[in-house]
């Protein structure tokens, strides 16, 4: 294993899917959370719209991410913008539930207080909807990285031909290198566990503590 | 002498807030429940005025009526002669201490609605306040890390702050432990006597309302109307084991229908 390490080193291989893999995972969640927390916490302020939508939720939440393989080939080819595709929808509903579950469980004193100091709508979304979401915003960021971590490298088995995930089929292809398969997956858990503990840094954040405090 | 009266007494009396005809009936899936039924009401400028009440009679519906977070079904609350239509800084509400924010400090709490004034006034205030409920070491220090009285003094604070004319206290003291309560009834008399500001505290502690109060609003049980309005002539600090004090309580006792059960 050390001995495919090497080897991938040396080709310059190993950077390169490393890098690969994170530039996927970085775009498709970073639309994915552009795109649904402001979706998510506008539904979940008004409790029309979260009637409205609830249904299609419901149905697309079972679906897998990885049910959307063949469309996302379909649409994108095989490439980079397909893997994005699918890491963007394997994160997209994760998200856009945590932002309509975190807004509704805010509790009502909290605006009552908000604007009864005469805050006008956009200082009461700055000023308190916001600090009141974000610790359940950050728990969910982190599911859903998990999630886009999960979702990259099974993407890359398909739908691309390089990352970490294109690693290791690649190598059980071409010739069972089971020591290259293996390496793969260690590299996977190792960043994975990286990306974990970078995304946890938020939480110790002063101002964003205070729900993991309190009970 | 008389020339004092003519002075004093119009301003003392003028009304500072007016309850008139106030109906509330909420509705929830298909059950209606009725909760405020004809309440009418006069407060005074500078007047501490306890609402008292069984539990569940709709003395927190009446109160955040009021303030302007709820809309009645039916009649309207007047302030300064305006009929009330939504919350409004000049008038602020103490959620016991559930309102603190938890994601700002002290000093964040209680400037959070001085946010229009220039920082050297505003960190002036705050400081001024930190230190008028005794808060002065925890200015840095997050609303989990305090205990319960130190998070409804904070809150009180916060309302300060922004030098309200008016106050509205859901049981603010409810939640502490007697000692602390006692303390915390005493620190509110004094701030009101020093600030005047028109308090309207709902409460349904007998005693904290005899204590306390220039008048005690009595409700019935739901769905509530004003049962009756005691005046408490006794003036502050009040030694709660004189018989006028003995007397005004019995007989908010008897008139909750208490009296001989207790
Ligand atoms: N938003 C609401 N929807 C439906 N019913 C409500 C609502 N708010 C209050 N009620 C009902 O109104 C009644 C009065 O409630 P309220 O909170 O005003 O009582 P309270 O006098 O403050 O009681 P407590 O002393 O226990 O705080 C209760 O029966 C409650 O169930
Ligand atoms: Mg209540």
């Amino acid at each position: 294993m050390v001995g495919g390490i090497a080897d991938l080193v040396r080709h310059g291989l190993l950077l390169k899917y490393v890098v690969a893999s994170l530039f996927r995972v970085t775009w498709g969640f970073v639309l994915a959370v552009i795109f649904a927390i402001p979706i998510g916490l506008t539904i979940g302020w008004y409790r029309r719209a979260q009637m409205a939508f609830n249904p299609i939720i419901q149905i697309l939440r079972p679906i897998s991410p990885l049910a959307w393989i063949p469309i996302a080939i379909l649409w994108f080819g095989v490439g980079d913008l397909a893997a994005i595709f699918l890491i963007f929808m394997g994160c997209f509903l994760p998200l856009l539930l945590t932002a309509i579950n975190a807004v509704q469980s805010i509790p009502l004193v909290y605006i009552n207080a908000g604007r009864n100091f005469g805050l006008r709508p956009a200082e009461l979304v700055y000023r308190v909807l916001y600090p009141a979401v974000i610790p359940k915003l950050i728990v969910g960021l982190r599911i859903t990285l998990g999630i886009a971590w999960l979702v990259v490298v099974a993407a890359e088995m398909i739908a691309v031909s390089s990352g970490l995930g294109f690693l290791i089929v690649d190598a059980r292809n071409a010739g069972n290198r089971y020591d290259l398969v293996v390496a793969g997956m260690v590299l996977i858990g190792i960043i994975g566990l990286l990306l974990d503990v970078g995304i946890r840094s938020l939480e110790r954040v002063k101002s964003f503590r205070w729900s993991y405090s309190e009970d | 002498m008389p020339l004092m009266e003519t002075l004093v007494k119009p301003v003392a009396l003028k009304t500072k807030l007016c309850a008139e005809r106030v109906d509330m009936v909420f509705h929830r899936d298909t059950k209606t429940t009725e909760v405020l039924n004809d309440i009418n009401l006069e407060v005074s400028d500078g007047e501490f005025v306890c609402l008292l009440g069984p539990s569940g009679c709709g003395k927190s519906t009446l109160l955040s009526i009021m303030a302007g977070f709820l809309t009645p079904t039916s009649g309207h609350i007047r302030i300064d002669g305006e009929v009330v239509r939504g919350p409004d800084p000049r008038r602020i509400f103490v959620f016991q201490e559930r309102g603190v924010f938890p994601w700002l400090t002290v000093e964040g709490n209680i400037g959070f609605g001085l946010f229009r004034l220039p920082r050297p006034e505003r960190e002036q205030r705050i400081a001024y306040y930190v230190k008028m409920v005794g808060l002065q070491g925890f200015e840095k220090t997050y609303p989990p890390e305090l205990s319960g009285g130190m998070k409804q003094r904070l809150e009180v604070a916060r309302a300060l702050a922004v030098n309200p004319d008016m106050l509205f206290l859901d049981e603010p003291f409810g939640a502490l432990d007697s000692i602390t309560r006692l303390i915390m009834r005493g620190e509110l008399l004094r701030i009101w006597e020093a600030e005047r500001k028109t308090i309207i505290f709902v409460t349904h502690d007998i005693d904290e309302a005899v204590q306390l109060a220039d008048r005690v609003v009595v409700m019935s049980a739901r769905p509530a109307s004003v049962q009756q309005i005691v005046s408490i002539d006794i003036p502050h600090p009040r030694d709660i084991s004189s018989p006028r004090y003995l007397e005004l309580r019995d007989g908010i006792f008897k008139q909750i229908g208490l009296a001989h059960r207790v």
